[in-house]
């Protein structure tokens, strides 16, 4: 790879590789590394106490390091650092690397490795962190020597934050940190590497022909990605739907690129999405996919997708291109430029021939629409519903959540029903507020990302929409919150089982509950989270729901983690659910009802 | 169909085995792999034969471009092109066999490089399908070994894969 532009500086500094590493870290203006020392790591670590401007924060275990790196990306857009020992440390890392490969995050990882003269001997603590991380990875480095830490440094954030983002592993031999061996530290202004220039913009013949397309559609959706939030487009494509009265849906990931509350949102699509969203992609003429990638969840069975839709698919990763569904437009490159182009266009054709597009055919649609939703739309209003001496519904719990913070929390969440219920019942109008695992599904994520998020944003209101299962898997993480004083609000779904598996063995396994129960096993929460000097309140009675809820976000719990733990019905499923191997349209509605 | 892809990379450690994962982890299948550095030391040149239809070689294709140690990525076989493969043969030569070992190699225009009291080694090179047939000409009965290179190629004409 080509030398980066190094930049003449009349003085240089003489660092160690560790204290050039920190430094570096400094140059790229990380004001957080996540992390957990270890012998391989602790010349990083003497270099991190040396010095004030990175804060380093201690987890409890390495995969909560590497969440909370992700949460804090998320939320600002900035890469998250996680810091690592060999080993096991490295080993422990992988889930949250893996979870952050999926949703496309740009992440930093470091991870400490033995000296150059013990690789490939088996020794203590040694594992092959560049193989094993290599399928997770955008990118992975092995420091050869000291010299080179700042140029590959500047490279793994060059590399994790353009093009599709996504984790980036430095592995750093012990060797290479030696603090008595100093070097030149001149950190790159630039960096330029001949086998790797992430597209900036979209073709404009491609933009040309889905202009054309989306002036001659009857029944368009928009369907959008996470690609709209990581690309930075939230507001063109925004400004673009609005321009073309055109319904949009977003995926899972994308929940928050589009204002939730807008009369043209149909929700979220796929596998639990509402019946409105499926029914329009399925009946659509065409879709504008943006910064999605026709995953297994959105489809359902790719054959039967979608019939009658042309697609227009814009990605800045060509390799998400007609890899599950053909694109007849597809168009390379970051979305929002390429959607600004679009939009430029779009004005310039209408502005001289305003009947291009077919109003009435669009209203028309937008009210076929609104006939789905009345239909079977999601019921909003099941708080307001709810029956004192009846079991808590879920959903109600989220409804609640939402008022309680006017919709304006960071909320992510773990894995679930829960994280479904969340998805469907709290309405994100600005991106980067909705914070969850979508592509890898990782249980655990929900704790240490609200944890990464509230480091980023102090002042934000940050809750963690949890479930009983999902909680346990890094619960260890409320004595860093503790150390921290991260006043994150946990919202525990607690149901009693596993209840995504469990509505799976209702429905497919004749209701044999194949190890989704913990045959009252699971702890006391609240003597839990008070033992990490913490505040739990527990909540069995519908009518506790609202005042336990406005007490956990009051005011006077502003500096605490408050653990709220909701007794929910344990019997409930989330519907909308697609059924497998139909198409779009094909879902079950409830325990009973078919669409 | 079976494609013959041919990929400029950085020659760094580490980057073949980033090709070979990638084929792997997407269940994408290689019959042949050949890579060695090129006249530029700092980039080495990989050739491997795959099977697959249109839309799996494209993913391939793309899936490759997205390394970051992938510089160019071509699909040899799209076009004309040239492509050889070496294989050395170690067949059993005894008494008449001896003989017709020999004038089977000169039919394919392949030499003996090495000779024993009993064997010889024979080296052909060409495409895949002349050293699949000259296996089946010498008889799989007399064959002790063989080694092949996997296949090599270029495109015919100007067309160059460079910087």
């Amino acid at each position: 790879m080509n030398q980066p532009n190094l930049k003449k500086e009349t003085i240089v500094e003489r660092l160690s590789g560790g204290d050039m590493l920190i430094r570096a870290l400094q140059d790229e203006g990380v004001d957080f590394i996540f992390g957990y020392p270890g012998g391989a790591a602790l010349h990083i670590y003497d270099a991190i106490f040396k010095q004030q401007r990175v804060q380093h924060i201690l987890v409890r275990h390495e995969q909560a390091a590497t969440h909370m790196a992700d949460g804090y990306a998320r939320a600002t857009g900035r890469p998250g650092v996680a810091l690592v020992t060999s080993g096991p440390g490295a080993t422990n890392a992988i889930t949250g690397i893996a979870t952050a490969f999926m949703d496309s995050i740009p992440m930093i990882v470091i991870s400490g490795q033995v000296a150059n003269d013990l690789i490939g001997t088996d020794s203590f603590q040694e594992t092959d962190m560049v193989g094993i991380s290599r399928p997770v990875v955008k990118h992975s480095f092995m420091v050869k020597s000291a010299a080179e830490i700042p140029s590959v440094v500047k490279k793994a954030f060059y590399i994790a934050t353009t093009g599709r983002p996504g984790p980036v592993v430095i592995d750093v031999p012990k060797d290479t940190t030696d603090p008595s061996v100093l070097f030149d530290y001149v950190y790159p202004e630039t960096v330029k590497m001949r086998s790797y220039s992430p597209a900036t913009r979209g073709h404009s013949g491609q933009i040309r022909k889905a202009v054309d397309l989306l002036l001659a559609a009857k029944r368009p959706v928009v369907y959008a990605g996470g690609g709209v939030i990581q690309g930075e487009a939230c507001e063109v494509l925004t400004e673009l739907t609005r321009f073309l009265d055109f319904p949009i849906t977003n995926t899972l990931m994308g929940l928050g690129c589009y204002p939730a509350t807008d009369p043209l949102f149909l929700g979220m699509l796929g596998m639990h999405g509402t019946f409105e969203a499926n029914m329009a992609m399925h009946h659509s003429d065409l879709i504008l996919a943006v910064g999605a990638r026709f995953d297994d969840r959105v489809t359902n069975d790719p054959e039967k997708f979608c019939p009658g839709a042309r697609v227009i698919h814009i990605d800045v990763d060509p390799a998400s291109i007609s890899k599950i569904i053909e694109a007849e437009v597809p168009i390379v490159g970051p979305a929002e430029p390429v959607l600004r182009d679009m939009l430029a266009l779009l004005r310039e054709r209408l502005a001289a021939a305003p009947d291009l597009l077919d109003r009435a055919a669009h209203q028309q649609w937008r009210e076929q629409i609104a006939g789905w939703r009345r239909q079977h739309g999601l019921d909003h209003h099941q708080l307001e519903r709810a029956v004192p001496g009846v079991v808590i519904k879920p959903q109600a719990v989220v409804q609640c959540l939402y008022q309680v913070t006017d919709g304006e929390a960071y909320v992510t969440s773990d894995v679930g029903q829960h994280q479904m219920f969340a998805a469907q019942y709290y309405h994100f109008d600005a991106p980067r507020r909705w914070i969850n695992s979508g592509g890898l599904g990782t249980m655990g994520f929900g704790l240490p990302s609200a944890m990464g998020v509230k480091l980023a944003l102090p002042d934000a209101v940050v809750a963690c929409v949890t479930g009983e299962g999902s909680i346990q898997m890094n619960i260890q993480e409320l004595s860093t919150c503790a150390q921290y004083g991260l006043a994150v609000k946990v919202v525990n779904l607690n149901n009693q089982a596993l209840g995504m598996v469990k509505q799976w063995q209702d429905m497919q396994y004749g209701g044999r509950h194949s190890h989704s129960t913990y045959q009252d096993s699971l702890p006391d929460f609240l003597r839990l989270v008070e033992a990490y000097g913490h505040v739990g309140i527990r909540v069995d009675e519908v009518g506790d729901l609202e005042p336990a809820m406005r007490e956990a976000f009051s005011e006077k719990l502003k500096d605490r983690l408050v653990f709220l733990d909701v007794a929910v019905d344990p019997d409930e499923h989330v519907y909308p659910m697609a059924i497998k191997g139909g198409s779009m349209c094909d879902m079950f509605l409830s325990r009973t009802e078919q669409s | 169909m079976r494609r013959i892809i041919s990929v400029l990379l950085e020659n760094e450690a580490g980057a073949l085995s980033r090709v070979v994962g990638l084929f792997a982890q997407r269940n994408y299948n290689i019959e042949t792999l050949t890579v060695a550095p090129t006249e530029d030391p700092t980039l080495s040149r990989l050739t491997l034969t795959t099977v697959g239809d249109d839309r799996k070689i494209e993913q391939i294709t793309k899936h490759l471009n997205k390394l970051i140690e992938v510089i160019k990525v071509v699909d040899l076989s799209e076009g004309e092109h040239v492509e050889r493969e070496l294989m050395l043969v170690k067949v059993k030569a005894v008494g008449a066999q001896r003989a017709e070992v020999k004038r089977t190699a000169d039919i394919f225009r392949a030499q003996v490089v090495d000779v024993t009291g009993s064997a010889y080694t024979v080296q052909v090179t060409g495409s895949s399908d002349k050293l699949d047939a000259f296996i089946r000409a010498i008889g799989e009965l007399s064959i002790l070994e063989v080694v092949r290179s996997g296949v090599s190629g270029l495109s015919r004409g100007e067309k160059v894969v460079s910087l």
